[in-house]
């Protein structure tokens, strides 16, 4: 990196710390932390839900609780751990790492990044503060009119996933402008588009996806919620409408979706592999065309998620030989990490023994999906345990396993402290181990005849031994959480050294900088010549760079904290928040005078007027 | 470091042991009588060769890479003293390689994919017993047109003759499956899909539902009573008798008699009728003493299942449309025999 006079500064002041600071931020690495802690809540309230659905499903005829609260459970299970959990999880890293590895100071719009922050909070304590009026969203979280219509569902359930997720689907859309912008704009000067950090590359595809889709989901929640509030009959048959628009509309949404909870951690294990073999990711160009050619095609699968619909022979063909497709770039992907670990010299750090967990889970569930794109088998697979199981491969061995070998990856980046490696093997072998056992006998159970999102089973299906293994393989999974915070809680409060810039011999710009790095990232703006930048700079140093000495804090000028990007996400919740249970004018009134002001006093804000301190 | 694949080994042994006995469990699917890995009728038959073409290649692709990824963990692992690696970028033969032999197995499987979708995707021929099938929050009716027959719970069919369903749904979407003898196709209002099958073997079969239709979607099963040829014939000849009216034959069992006049009293016949072919909102209920199930498949035909579910259906199936009509043990014992009597 360029040396400059700045580096020896002295660093006497020291950045705000307190709750009003976090509120006010628009450093994009406090965002992502709030990101990444928020979503870590929701994503340990998602798993306490599944456990709750294993223990009732423990034995036949489970009363442990009753049918609709199971509805809830399931419902609220899968709308958590998609779009609370993974999620944000994903943008808990963009937020972070994207700057970072493109060695930017932030993203292109820093206030526009806490505003998607905050809408996203308050979108997922709305849909969650269903469960205080006893009406947690109860439709499944693909919400299938016209079970979920005024006329068979009548409560404040529906309601309360319409709207929250409306309001999620701004976080994301906001957020994945801004992203979007970043990666264009805000590359360090050098670094070409086919020089950026594989977790960019998959990053800034899944921001088109998002910007893509989202407008997908948005348009069908409008329709059904005007249906609900205003009795329209966009999805009732009675009055004209067709219950089968809907299901077009959100998997035109939700295979894209499938994708944006995947890609993300395809970049994480694409950065992780080359730094634990040391050698660069195998096939750059390809792994970069076939995330770009999988989002494409992404878009033309829908419909195999309607098999059983009776679409009509040709459709089928269709849809099934486009989902097959699907599969030669994603083959490409996992023979092209092999690739990277072929030839390496492997270290079994934590982050590493993720990565490669991920890969062996998510062959399974690749292969799994090739299955059910065959319509005629399908018709036998959908709707059972056997796409359960499919689908838990693909996002918890995936996108889970990835998430997690990237926060043991990043941590000491992100804390400035170094995650135990013996607890993060536990951590490692228990959530194998315990996933497996929760997820593999679902293959079986479903190809047996076990239907999903039944709140029981009878004696007579003989599905009790399967499902007592997967309740056990639950609890696995949770001690292997409890052991991921024991690591956390233990580390945090240890008095060990503060983590090095570069603790993994990393590739990218994120380790030539301090960890947790200052405000400003890179007080000079590196410069790159091409790919793994961090590795090139090493090796034209001859070995190893001197650890970067903190700066002054204010050597180079941020934008400041603002409170009115929280006043534009709270104007958005409380006017969409008024469509629950009906339509309240007051209160969409209310949300936009607050949105109004929000915006206003934004829009008119000089980010880097001089303050008081 | 180097310890760690031989820890990866003793902890892999009971992992695979493991795996070896839920195997085996899926190895028996006779234990599972909704299962559709035993294929009974010619629809099933192709959907389970396709799955097994499928399973086969994607065995053998799991094991070849994922042996791949275990021996490069093994070989490539970090030794003392090993070299630094090759910085190898890529190699464009291998990715061709690897980009054409997965599209070749994609075809291997394509090819009979498109074929079996065509294939069950034609329309049965004059010669099948036409059934329609109707959804309900949560229960399935079945109706004969050309037998003028309307039951409820239990689709009976013949065995050896191919058997055209037409499905539709009276309220919300559902989704009727056959594990064992088809595939399954969603139900929509207005709407008619079609499945056909034809069974092999006789036999009483579950299924469910399987599409999330409501509070209820768990406990929305059916029964698939496959029949003899003749047995179907007689069954279908003696369905639409008139029912017996207990009321006005002194003779009868005094409690048959009390059980039906309750079933009038208490509201019963609103929604239920016990006379064929006449669909009202509930069940019909002609017949129902000779059912194997009740309970839209869910309890069975038991003196004891039928009290339970006619004293309280509320406990069985929490929101279940039917109310808790109050009844006392002796009024529940009457209609208990009143429908019983209803063979």
């Amino acid at each position: 990196m360029a040396t400059t006079a700045l580096e020896h500064a002295p660093a006497h002041h020291e950045e705000a710390t307190g709750i009003w600071s976090w509120i006010t931020t628009v450093d994009h690495k406090r965002i992502g932390i709030m990101y990444g802690v928020t979503a870590f809540l929701f994503f340990l309230l998602g798993g306490l839900e599944a456990l709750v659905i294993r223990m009732q499903l423990w034995g036949p005829d489970g009363r442990l609780v009753s049918a609709e609260v199971y509805n809830q459970l399931f419902t609220m299970h899968g709308t958590t751990m998609i779009f609370l959990g993974v999620m944000p999880l994903s943008a808990m890293y963009f937020n972070y790492m994207i700057p970072l590895q493109l060695g930017a100071r932030d993203v292109a719009f820093p206030r526009l990044n806490a505003f998607s922050y905050w809408v996203f909070l308050l979108g997922g304590l709305i849909i969650n503060a269903s469960w205080f009026f006893g009406a947690a969203p109860n439709g499944g979280w693909f919400g299938y009119a016209n079970l979920t219509s005024a006329q068979y569902s009548p409560g404040l359930n529906i309601d309360f996933w319409t709207v929250g997720l409306q309001i999620l689907g701004v976080a994301s859309l906001a957020a994945a402008v801004n992203f979007f912008v970043t990666v264009i704009n805000l590359r360090a000067p050098g670094m070409g588009m086919m020089h950026m950090p594989m977790f960019v590359w998959m990053s800034f595809i899944t921001q088109i996806l998002l910007l893509l889709s989202f407008p997908i989901i948005t348009v069908a929640l409008v329709l059904l919620m005007i249906d609900r509030s205003f009795g329209t009959h966009f999805f009732v048959p009675a009055g004209g409408g067709d219950p089968i628009l809907w299901q077009h509309l959100f998997w035109l949404f939700g295979h894209p979706e499938v994708y944006i909870l995947i890609l993300p951690s395809f970049g994480i294990v694409s950065e992780i592999l080359p730094v634990f073999s040391r050698k660069p990711l195998f096939g750059y160009a390809a792994m970069v065309f076939s995330g770009a050619f999988i989002a494409f095609v992404g878009f033309g699968v829908w419909a195999h998620h309607m098999f059983s619909t009776g679409m009509g022979p040709f459709a089928d063909a269709f849809f099934a030989l486009a989902t097959m497709i699907i599969a030669i770039p994603t083959g490409v992907k996992i023979f092209n990490w092999i690739g990277t670990v072929w030839g390496g010299k492997l270290e079994f750090k934590t982050p590493m023994l993720f990565a490669l967990g991920f890969i062996a889970m998510f062959i399974m569930g690749g292969l799994s999906g090739v299955m059910h794109a065959s319509p005629p088998a399908d018709l036998q697979q959908t709707d059972t345990y056997f796409i359960v199981a499919h689908f838990h491969y693909v996002l918890f061995g995936g996108a889970i396993f990835a998430l997690t070998g990237g926060a043991y990856y990043w941590w000491p980046k992100m804390s400035g402290k170094m995650l135990d490696e013996g607890l993060g093997t536990l951590h490692f072998w228990l959530m194998m181990i315990g996933f497996n056992l929760t997820f593999f006998p679902m293959h079986i159970v479903g190809l047996n005849g076990m239907p999903r999102r039944v709140y029981t089973y009878s004696a007579e299906s003989n599905f009790e031994l399967l499902n007592k293994m997967e309740t056990v393989g639950a609890f696995l999974l949770g001690l292997a959480m409890l052991v991921f915070m024991w690591n956390i809680l233990k580390t945090w409060r240890s008095h060990q050294p503060p983590a090095p810039a570069d603790p993994w011999n990393g590739a990218t710009l994120e380790w030539a900088i301090p960890s947790p790095p200052q405000h400003f990232n890179f007080p000079a703006l590196p410069r790159v010549h091409g790919r793994d930048a961090l590795w090139e700079m090493k090796r034209v140093a001859g070995g190893t760079l001197p650890e970067p000495t903190p700066v002054a804090h204010d050597a180079v000028p941020m934008p400041n904290p603002s409170w009115k990007p929280l006043v534009a996400a709270l104007g958005v919740a409380i006017t969409l928040g008024g469509f629950i249970g009906g339509s309240h004018l007051w209160v969409h009134a209310v949300g936009l005078v607050v949105l109004f002001y929000g915006v206003y006093a934004w829009a008119f804000e000089d980010p880097f007027a001089a303050t008081g301190h | 470091m180097s310890q760690t694949p031989v820890r990866r080994l003793r902890l892999g042994a009971p992992v695979l042991l493991l795996a070896a006995a839920m195997l085996a469990a899926g190895c028996a699917p006779d234990q599972y009588p909704q299962t559709t890995l035993i294929p009974r009728a010619d629809f099933a038959r192709e959907a389970d060769t396709l799955m097994r073409q499928t399973l086969l290649w994607a065995t053998i692709v799991f094991v070849l890479v994922e042996g791949a990824l275990l021996f490069a963990i093994w070989k490539f692992r970090n030794r003392p003293g090993a070299a630094e690696p090759v910085q190898t970028h890529g190699n464009t033969t291998l990715e061709i390689v690897w980009t054409i032999i997965p599209a070749f197995i994609l075809a291997m499987i394509a090819v009979p994919t498109v074929r079996t979708i065509f294939k069950t995707s034609q329309r049965p021929g004059p010669g099948a017993l036409q059934v329609e099938v109707i959804g309900h929050q949560w229960w399935w009716e079945f109706r004969y047109p050309e037998l003028g027959i309307t039951t409820a719970g239990e689709l009976v069919v013949p065995s050896g003759r191919t058997v055209s369903l037409e499905m539709t749904t009276a309220d919300v979407l559902h989704s009727f499956w056959l594990p064992q003898f088809a595939g399954k196709r969603d139900v929509f209002p207005g709407r008619y899909n079609n499945l056909w099958f034809k069974a092999e073997v006789e036999g009483n079969f579950p299924a469910q539902c399987v599409e999330f239709c409501g509070v209820q979607h768990g406990r929305m099963a059916y029964r698939i009573v496959s029949v003899t040829p003749e047995a179907f014939d007689a069954w279908a000849a003696n369905f639409n008798a008139p029912p017996k009216d207990f009321t006005a034959d002194s003779t009868a069992n005094p409690l048959v008699r009390e059980g039906q006049r309750l079933f009038t009293a208490k509201g019963c016949g609103g929604c239920h009728a016990m006379y064929p072919a006449l669909p009202l909102i509930g069940p019909n209920l002609h017949h129902v003493g000779s059912r194997s199930h009740i309970a839209a498949g869910t309890l069975e035909n038991t003196d004891e299942n039928l009290a339970r579910w006619i004293k309280n259906p509320q406990e069985w199936k929490t929101g279940v449309l039917m109310p808790n009509l109050g009844l006392t043990d002796q009024e529940t014992a009457a209609i208990v025999a009143y429908l019983r009597a209803n063979q």
